[in-house]
C-alpha cells in the first residue's frame, strides 16, 4: 500500500517536473524570439548563436523558424553561416517555410564573392527539400560552369545531393552530364569531387549506369592524382580499384603510376594503394613486377604501426587479411609486431593474432619466449589469448612442442591463478597432439589440482589424469577426493570429464580402479541432476558390465589428431575483403552486405528479422531508461528498419 | 563518406553535432553515448563500433570524444585520418582542444565542419588555407593579416599548391630543419634486443619568400650507393649552419660514438620507409629518391621515416631485480650512456616499477640523478636532469612489501626511460643539403638541429 502511494506521488512529481521544464523551455524560446527580433544587430547575432547552441544540445528550437529566417539577409558571414546551419537542421520539418529563404539563397548564388556563391549552393543542396529543387536548378547550372574552381568543386558535389533527392531532376537538367564533363576540369579538386559525386550517384542508381570509367579517363585521373589533395587521391584510387583494365599492359602501367602513393603520409592513401595493388594482382602476370609490388608494400604497412592507435588497429586488422592472401609477406618482420607494454588492448589482441599467423618454424622459439611475457601481464583476457597462442604454435610445429611445454611449465610456476587455468587447457591440447611424448610432465600437473578451479581447466586436467593415469602415482587419491565434491562441480563438462577419467583409470588398472569407478558411476547416475551426465554414466556402466574388452576398445582408442582451426576467411569473403581493404567490412571482417542495408537489398539478402529486437531498439530503451525519462525517447536512425547487432 | 560528426565531453554530452547526410538523425548521437561512452565496460575494446547499419568511429583527446558516423562501408582508415586532422585543426586554431575551447568557439567549430566536409566527403583541411577564410574576430585580431581577396583565397583552397599562398614576402629568407627521432626499444630481461627501431620526423619551419623550389638531401644509403660522387656535401660549410653556435655536423659529430655517422666518413643510413608531406613530389622520389617540394609557410612536417638497421641505442640499461621471498624486492640498475662525451641527455626519467603492495623503499643512487618512490605510479622514479655521454650511473634499492591475505604474484612491468639528447640521431641520419631556388634568386639561410628522444624505451625485468 505504502509503496503504491509513494509510486503515485513520484509519478505526479515527475509530471510536474516535466511541465515546469516545458514551461521553462517555452520561456527560453519566447525570450529568444524577442531577441531575434531586436532592433540591435549585436543582440540578434547573440540570439542566433544561442539558438544554435540550443539546437546542438538537442533542444527543440524549430518554433523559431520564421524569426531566425528574418535575420538571414545580412552581410555578416558568421550569422549567415549559422542560419544556414539552422536551416539544414529544420528545413525538412518546415518545407513550406523554407521557400521564404529561397530569395536570399538565389541572390547569394550570384554574389561576387566566390565563397558566398559556394556557400549558398552547398547549403541549398543540404536542405533536402523537394520544394527547393526548382529554385536550385538555375543557380546550380551556372555554378557548374563558374569561373572559380572553388565554386565548381562545390557545385559538382551538389549534383550528387540533388540526385539523392530526385534523380530525374538531376538527369533532366543535364547535371550528371555536367559532372562528367568536370572530370576534365583543369583543377584537380574539381576532378576528385566529380569522381566522388559520380561514384556516389552510380551506387544510388538502380543499374549503376551513371558513369563507367574508360581508358582515356584513367590516364587523366592518373595525372590528376599527383596534384590532388590527399582525400581526392583516395577517391581516385578507389575508383581505379573498381576498374577492369583492358589488358595486362594497362594494368602494369596503372600499378606503376600509383606506386609512389605508398610514400604518402596519410595512412588511408597508403592502404587504398595497397588495396589497388592487391586487386590488380589478377591482371598482372609478370612475376618480377608482382614481387616488386609486394616488396614495396611491406615497409609502408609496417610504418602504419607507428601511427595513432586507431589507425594501427585498422592496419593490423587489414594486415591479418593481407596475410591470408600472402602468408609469407611479413615473415621477416615478426619483431615489429611484438607488443609494447602500453599498447591499447585492442592493438595488443591484433598484434597477437598477426604474430601467430606469420610465425614460421624458424622464429617460433623467440616468439614462444615473447608469448611467455604476455602471459604474465595483467589483462586476464590477453593472458588467456597468449596462452592459447602458445598451444597453437606447439600444435602447428612439432619441433616447437618441447619448448612450448617448457614455457607452459614455467608459467605454471608463477602460481598466478588465472594463468594456471589457461595453461591447463593448453597442456591438454598439446598432450593430445603428441600422445606419449611428454608423459613425464603429467605428474607435475596433478600437483595443481587444488588451484585449478575454472570448469574448462578442471575438465582438461581430469582428461589428462585419465589419459595418463599410468604415469601418475596417486591417481586414485586424486580421483577419489575429486569425486567427493562431484556434485558441487559448477559445470557439467567437469563431471563428464571426471566420469570418463575414472572409467579410463579402471580400464587401465582394474584392480585399483574398481571401487572408484563404481563410486563415480553411482554418484553420476543416482545423484546427479544433469541428464547428460547421467546418460553418459549409464552408457559406461552398461558397456563395462556387458563386455570390458569392448569397453577398452571404445574408451582407450587412439584419438583422432587435434586440428587447428585457423579461423581463416572463406576464399570468397577473403576476395571481397581484399577489395575493400581499409573499409569497415575489412575491420569487422564481415561482408559489407551484413551492415549496409542498401547492399543487402541489391543482393536480395533477407534481413534477419529475429535480430530486430536488438541493436538500436535496445539502445532506445536504454536511453529512455538511463536519462530518467527526460528525453522523450529517441527515434532510431531508420524508422521501423530492423537493426541487427554485430558484436565483435 | 561520413553521415555525421559529433563531439562529446567526458560525460557524453553533445557539444557539437553536425549532420551531413539525411540517412541519420541527430538521435544517433545518443546511441553512441549509450553504447560506448556510458558503456559499463571500462576498456573500450575497439575504436570502431558497428550497431546495426550504423558505424561509429571515435578517438579520444583530452576530455573530448570525437566521433564520426557512417552508414556505408566507409574507409575506416580515412575516417580516422580525418578525425586526427580535425583534432590538429582544433589544436592549431584554439591552442588547446578541450571542452572549454569547443564550448567557447562552437560557432567556429561549426564553420570549420561546414568547410572540411561536403556531403560527407573530406575537402581541403590545410590549416594555413583555412585560416584565411574561416576566422573569428579573436583569431583575426591576433594575426592581423590583411584579409586577401576572396578570389585569391578560393584559388589557393583548390589550387595545385593548396598549402601555400603565393604572395609571401620575408626580409630575411630562412629555413629551419629539425630532425627529431624517437627511438623505440624492447629489451628482454636477459639483455637481448627484441626490437629496436627509430621513428624520425623532419620538421621544417620555412620563412621563405615567393614560391621557392626546395631540394632536400639526406645521407640515404640508396642515394649514396647509386651515386657515390654525391657523397661529398655540396655546400657543407657554407649555407648549412647549425643553430646554437655549434660547428657544422660533419666536424662535430664525426665519431661513431656520437651516433652521427658523419657524412665525411661515407656513412649512410638505410631508411626502411618514409612518408612525405603532400607538398613533396612523390613521383620524383619514386624514380630517383629526390626530395623536391614547394614548402608551406611556417612549420610543417616535411617527412617521417623509419629505420631498423644499426640503431645506436643511446642508453644501455642493465637491471637486476630479485624478489626475495614475499617480503622484499631488491633492485640494481646500471645505466650507461652510449654517445659522445661532448653531448648530453636532458630531462631523463627512469621509471622502475615496484609491486603494488610495496610499503617502503630504500634507494641509493651512485652517479647523477635523484630517485624517489612514487606510490601512485607504483614505481621508483629516477630523474636525471643532465646525463653526459660515456658516463655511468647506478641505483640500488630495496623495496619492502606488505603481506597480502591472498598472495598474487607481481607481473613485473618493464622499466621505461624517457630522455632527449640534442645533436644526436639514433639512426645516424644526417641532413646533407637543403637547396632553395626561387625566381628572384635570393640568398637564404638554413639551419639544422638534431634531437633524439625516447619513444617507447622498454627494458623488461
Amino acid at each position: 500500500m505504502m509503496n503504491a502511494a509513494i509510486q503515485t506521488n513520484i509519478a505526479r512529481l515527475q509530471i510536474m517536473k516535466a511541465k515546469v521544464l516545458a514551461a521553462l523551455r517555452k520561456g527560453e524560446n519566447y525570450e529568444l524570439k524577442t531577441e531575434l527580433n531586436s532592433e540591435y544587430k549585436e543582440r540578434r547575432k547573440e540570439a542566433v548563436r544561442r539558438v544554435i547552441a540550443n539546437m546542438t544540445v538537442g533542444k527543440d528550437v524549430s518554433g523559431l523558424f520564421t524569426d531566425v529566417l528574418k535575420n538571414m539577409h545580412t552581410d555578416d558571414l558568421e550569422i549567415k553561416k549559422l542560419i544556414y546551419l539552422y536551416l539544414i537542421n529544420y528545413a525538412k520539418t518546415q518545407p513550406d517555410l523554407v521557400i521564404l529563404a529561397i530569395n536570399t539563397f538565389v541572390k547569394d548564388a550570384e554574389d561576387s564573392n566566390p565563397l558566398i556563391r559556394a556557400l549558398a549552393i552547398r547549403t541549398m543542396g543540404c536542405l533536402h527539400v523537394q520544394e527547393v529543387l526548382d529554385y536550385l536548378c538555375d543557380p546550380l547550372r551556372k555554378c557548374l560552369k563558374d569561373s572559380n574552381p572553388y565554386v565548381r568543386k562545390t557545385a559538382v558535389m551538389c549534383v550528387a545531393k540533388v540526385y539523392d533527392l530526385n534523380a530525374e531532376v538531376a538527369e533532366e537538367n543535364g547535371f550528371i552530364e555536367g559532372v562528367r564533363e568536370s572530370l576534365s576540369d583543369s583543377n584537380t579538386m574539381v576532378v576528385s569531387n566529380a569522381v566522388s559525386a559520380l561514384v556516389e550517384m552510380n551506387d544510388m542508381a538502380p543499374n549503376q549506369d551513371i558513369w563507367k570509367l574508360d581508358p582515356g579517363m584513367v590516364g587523366k585521373l592518373l595525372t590528376a592524382i599527383n596534384e590532388c589533395i590527399e582525400w581526392g587521391q583516395i577517391a581516385i584510387l578507389e575508383t581505379l580499384v573498381e576498374y577492369v583494365p583492358r589488358d595486362e599492359k594497362e594494368a602494369e602501367n596503372i600499378c606503376e603510376r600509383v606506386l609512389p602513393r605508398l610514400q604518402h603520409a596519410n595512412g588511408s592513401v597508403v592502404l587504398t594503394t595497397v588495396r589497388l595493388l592487391l586487386k590488380y594482382e589478377k591482371y598482372v602476370r609478370r612475376a618480377d613486377l608482382l614481387s616488386q609490388f609486394s616488396k614495396k608494400m611491406v615497409p609502408p604497412l609496417i610504418t602504419l604501426l607507428s601511427s595513432e592507435p586507431e589507425i594501427q588497429y585498422v592496419a593490423l586488422r587489414n594486415i591479418n587479411i593481407i596475410l591470408q592472401r600472402h602468408p609469407a609477406l611479413l615473415s621477416k618482420e615478426i619483431r615489429v609486431f611484438f607488443c609494447r607494454y602500453n599498447d591499447p588492448i585492442y592493438v595488443k589482441y591484433e598484434k597477437l593474432d598477426v604474430l601467430v599467423r606469420i610465425c614460421s618454424e624458424r622464429n617460433v622459439e623467440p616468439l614462444l619466449n615473447e608469448l611467455k611475457e604476455y602471459a604474465k601481464e595483467v589483462d586476464v583476457d590477453f593472458v588467456s589469448r597468449a596462452v592459447q597462442a602458445i598451444s597453437r604454435l606447439a600444435i602447428r610445429y612439432e619441433s616447437a612442442a618441447e619448448k612450448a611445454i617448457k614455457v607452459l611449465q614455467e608459467l605454471l610456476q608463477t602460481k598466478i591463478n588465472h594463468i594456471i587455468q589457461n595453461v591447463m587447457v593448453a597442456f591438454q591440447e598439446v598432450l593430445r597432439r603428441y600422445p606419449n611424448r611428454f608423459d613425464s610432465v603429467v605428474e607435475g600437473l596433478c600437483e595443481y589440482i587444488d588451484e585449478v578451479d575454472e570448469p574448462d581447466a578442471r575438465a582438461a586436467l581430469f582428461w589428462i589424469v585419465g589419459e595418463y593415469s599410468e604415469h601418475v602415482a596417486n591417481v586414485s587419491n586424486i580421483l577419489t577426493s575429486s569425486l567427493e565434491s562431484f556434485l558441487e562441480e559448477k559445470d557439467e563438462c567437469v563431471q563428464l570429464a571426471l566420469v570418463s577419467a575414472s572409467v579410463k583409470f579402471f580400464l587401465k588398472s582394474p584392480q585399483k580402479g574398481q571401487s572408484l569407478v563404481l563410486k563415480a558411476l553411482q554418484t553420476a547416475t543416482e545423484k546427479c541432476a544433469n541428464p547428460d551426465v547421467r546418460d553418459r554414466a549409464y552408457i559406461y556402466w552398461r558397456l563395462l558390465s556387458a563386455d570390458p574388452n569392448a569397453a577398452r576398445s571404445v574408451v582407450l582408442i587412439d584419438k583422432p589428431p587435434i586440428e587447428l582451426d585457423d579461423a581463416d576467411l572463406s576464399p570468397q569473403l577473403l576476395e571481397e575483403l581484399v577489395n575493400e581493404l581499409g573499409c569497415v567490412s575489412s575491420v569487422l571482417q564481415k561482408p559489407a552486405k551484413l551492415f549496409v542495408y542498401k547492399l543487402a537489398e541489391k543482393a536480395g539478402v533477407p534481413r534477419d528479422s529475429d535480430a530486430a529486437g536488438m541493436g538500436l531498439d535496445e539502445a532506445d530503451s536504454a536511453v529512455a531508461g538511463g536519462s530518467g525519462g527526460s528525453a522523450s525517447g529517441i527515434d532510431a536512425t531508420n524508422d521501423g528498419e530492423p537493426e541487427l547487432l554485430i558484436s565483435f | 563518406m561520413l553521415s555525421a560528426v559529433f563531439i562529446y565531453n567526458q560525460k557524453g554530452e553533445v557539444l557539437i553535432s553536425r549532420l551531413y547526410r539525411h540517412d541519420v538523425k541527430r538521435s544517433v548521437a545518443d546511441v553512441f553515448r549509450v553504447h560506448v561512452i556510458s558503456s559499463p565496460a571500462s576498456v573500450v575494446r575497439s575504436p570502431v563500433t558497428t550497431l546495426g547499419s550504423t558505424s561509429f568511429f571515435h578517438i579520444r583527446y583530452d576530455n573530448l570524444w570525437l566521433c564520426a558516423v557512417a552508414k556505408n562501408n566507409a574507409s575506416a582508415a580515412m575516417v580516422f585520418e580525418f578525425l586526427y586532422r580535425l583534432l590538429g585543426l582544433g589544436v592549431s586554431y584554439f591552442g588547446r582542444f578541450d571542452e572549454e575551447a569547443v564550448k567557447n568557439n562552437f560557432v567556429l567549430v561549426y564553420e570549420l565542419l561546414d568547410e572540411i566536409l561536403d556531403f560527407g566527403y573530406p575537402q581541403n583541411m590545410e590549416v594555413d588555407t583555412l585560416k584565411l577564410y574561416v576566422t573569428t574576430e579573436s583569431v583575426r585580431s591576433r594575426n592581423v593579416v590583411e584579409a586577401p581577396a576572396p578570389q585569391s583565397i578560393t584559388m589557393q583552397a583548390t589550387g595545385a599548391t593548396t598549402w601555400r599562398r603565393n604572395d609571401i614576402v620575408y626580409k630575411k629568407n630562412e629555413a629551419f630543419v629539425d630532425v627529431i627521432e624517437s627511438v623505440n626499444l624492447i629489451l628482454s630481461a636477459k639483455g637481448t634486443v627484441l626490437r629496436a627501431d627509430v621513428q624520425g620526423q623532419i620538421v621544417m619551419r620555412s620563412f621563405l619568400s615567393g614560391m621557392p623550389e626546395c631540394k632536400f638531401g639526406l645521407n640515404d644509403k640508396l642515394v649514396l650507393d647509386r651515386d657515390p660522387a654525391s657523397g661529398t656535401i655540396v655546400n657543407r660549410s657554407g649555407s648549412m649552419r647549425v643553430s646554437g653556435g655549434a660547428p657544422p655536423p660533419s666536424r662535430s659529430m664525426g665519431t661513431r660514438a656520437g651516433g652521427m655517422g658523419g657524412v665525411g666518413d661515407g656513412e649512410s643510413v638505410e631508411i626502411a620507409d618514409c612518408q612525405f608531406h603532400q607538398c613533396v613530389r612523390l613521383g620524383r622520389f619514386d624514380t630517383d629518391r629526390t626530395i623536391s617540394f614547394i614548402p608551406p609557410d611556417g612549420e610543417f612536417e616535411l617527412m617521417r621515416y623509419r629505420t631498423t638497421e644499426n640503431v645506436n641505442l643511446p642508453f644501455k640499461v642493465l637491471p637486476v631485480v630479485r624478489e626475495l621471498g614475499r617480503s622484499c624486492v631488491e633492485y640494481e640498475v646500471l645505466i650507461k650512456s652510449n654517445f659522445s662525451a661532448k653531448l648530453s641527455a636532458t630531462n631523463m626519467v627512469v621509471s622502475i616499477p615496484t609491486p603494488p603492495n610495496a610499503t617502503k623503499c630504500r634507494i641509493k643512487v651512485s652517479g647523477p640523478g635523484k630517485a624517489k618512490y612514487n606510490p601512485e605510479e607504483n614505481a621508483i622514479v629516477w630523474r636525471i636532469s643532465r646525463f653526459q655521454g660515456l658516463q655511468e650511473t647506478s641505483l640500488t634499492a630495496v623495496v619492502d612489501l606488505a603481506p597480502m591475505t591472498k598472495p598474487t604474484p607481481w607481473s613485473r612491468p618493464p622499466i621505461s626511460l624517457d630522455f632527449q639528447v640534442l645533436m644526436f640521431t639514433a639512426s645516424g641520419l644526417l641532413v646533407r643539403f637543403l637547396k632553395v631556388f626561387e625566381r628572384s634568386n635570393y640568398q637564404s639561410v638554413k639551419w639544422v638541429r638534431y634531437m633524439t628522444k625516447a619513444g617507447s624505451y622498454e627494458i623488461r625485468i
